[in-house]
């Protein structure tokens, strides 16, 4: 192939991906100048015959599309996603979900890529868990309560704080905080410190139940990783390990060394949208549909799910497909009364005095016009033939 | 603490980047269209922060298409509203 005819390629209009196709398989073929432009003529003509054409029900198709596979996908799905042991919403109500941007989804869990070099070193993948796992105070010694003197005592392990990294001094200052940071505690003296044990004594001391509910509070405290990721599961996958969580962070986990900022993910769109912004929402509304989908051994055209994606993007924030969002804000007040709590809609309307331009799909549908849409579309004026 | 997060440098978020006055005239007149006819981006939007994009600015988002391999977008940065 001859570098003209690369530039002329490059200056077509063609999509980036056809471009890269054309160049591949032509790179290693000898052509000549006129074979080279009936072959790009042509992959014009056929591009031109794949674009939707301008004013077709693109929705309509895509809610079809989705629709009629949809009604294959099982109801229920208590399915251990394949991955580890974690528990993971999927099949319908994992649609449902997404389609209805839930604040927090049933099931949120993250997937953990780390830097390089933690990545391939298990023993270093295990410290970078620790960091992020949620571990409560017992886990880290012995806390007993001592009723004679109306104190709890918990003696602090070294062996396994050194097992995970973490001095017992953090502990130690970490936990009289965390507990005052709660909404309901039972409030207590400043703790006595004594080397690796550390009392607590409550401050109302007439009765036990104080003690029993501070002794449990003191138990909870979360010292160590992040409050709201309860679990994580490390595994190996390609050659490194990775990280999948129970509970959903992105913010902190962001924050702790050696994950990988530019890989790592969670199931959470509302959150995603929050750290790294609308356009990234859009893509994992695209990607969390889509698997979904085909987990289930369903194959929907992205261009659907894209079309959707991008309507529950539009305004700048994630909103949801439904009453609440998009079908919500529809121009026909008709249109909206069809879908759902008709009777608000129409007695609103009525009050605030409302027209209906009867321009889209189902308003003409309600008052038996022909929509305005393919054969609808044209108008035919009589000639009469002399 | 690991170095600050660059939302940019993230997979899912594709490329903003902020046009210029006659690159979004050009693009106004080539469609007949204006800035409310445009997707909208809030100013606080992480990735507009990133850029230091300001309410009023076309913001040309290159992204990675699943079909066509790249895909142009624009949005129009608006002040998020107050609830």
């Amino acid at each position: 192939m001859k570098p003209e005819m690369l530039d002329s390629i490059d200056s077509a209009a063609l999509p980036v991906k056809t471009k890269t196709q054309m160049k591949e398989f032509l790179a290693e073929r000898d052509i000549t100048d006129q074979e080279f432009d009936a072959i790009l003529a042509q992959v014009i003509a056929e591009y031109q015959k794949t674009r939707i054409e301008p004013c077709e029900a693109v929705g309509v198709i895509a809610a079809q599309s989705i629709g009629e596979p949809g009604t294959q996908m099982t109801m229920r799905t208590f399915h251990y996603a394949g991955v580890a042991e974690i528990n993971v919403t999927l099949g319908l109500p994992r649609l449902i979900e997404i389609m209805d941007a839930r604040k927090e989804p049933s099931t949120p869990t993250m997937t953990i890529y780390l830097e390089e070099e933690y990545a391939t070193d298990r023993d270093r993948a295990r410290e970078v868990s620790w960091q992020i796992e949620a571990a409560p105070l017992r886990e880290f010694g012995d806390i007993t309560i001592d009723m004679e003197n109306m104190q709890v005592v918990v003696v602090i392990n070294e062996a396994v704080c050194e097992k995970r990294k973490i001095k017992v001094e953090e502990i130690i200052a970490r936990a009289p905080e965390k507990i005052r940071n709660k909404r309901h505690y039972r409030d207590f003296e400043d703790p006595v410190i004594e080397g690796n044990t550390l009392i607590f004594i409550p401050k109302f001391r007439e009765k036990y139940q104080n003690l029993f509910q501070l002794a449990e509070h003191v138990r909870l405290v979360i010292v160590q990783g992040i409050d709201d990721i309860e679990r994580v599961v490390v595994r190996k996958e390609g050659g490194e390990y990775i990280l999948y969580t129970e509970g959903s962070n992105l913010k902190d986990v962001f924050e702790v060394p050696g994950v990988d900022t530019t890989r790592t993910r969670t199931n959470n769109i509302s959150e995603i949208s929050q750290v790294l912004g609308i356009e990234a929402a859009r893509n994992a509304i695209i990607h969390e549909a889509i698997s979904t989908l085909n987990e289930q051994g369903i194959l929907v055209d992205v261009r659907h799910i894209m079309l959707v994606a991008d309507m529950m993007c539009m305004e700048g924030e994630v909103k949801q497909i439904g009453r609440h969002g998009i079908a919500g804000e529809k121009e026909s007040v008709l249109s909206r009364a069809a879908f759902e709590v008709t009777v608000n809609h129409l007695l609103d309307a009525a009050v605030a005095n409302e027209v209906d331009e009867l321009s889209g799909v189902t308003e003409n549908v309600i008052v038996g016009q022909p929509i305005q849409l393919g054969t609808g579309d044209v108008k035919l004026i009589a000639r009469t033939i002399r | 603490m690991s170095s600050k997060l660059n939302v940019l440098d993230h997979d899912m978020v594709p490329q903003h980047l902020i046009m210029s006055e006659e690159e979004v005239t050009e693009l106004f007149s080539r469609y007949d269209i204006s800035s409310d006819h445009l997707p909208k981006i809030f100013h606080d939007d992480p990735a507009v922060k990133t850029i230091s994009g300001k309410p009023g600015d076309v913001i040309r988002i290159i992204r990675k298409s699943h079909t066509a391999g790249e895909a142009l977008s624009y949005r129009y940065v608006i002040r998020r509203p107050k609830k």
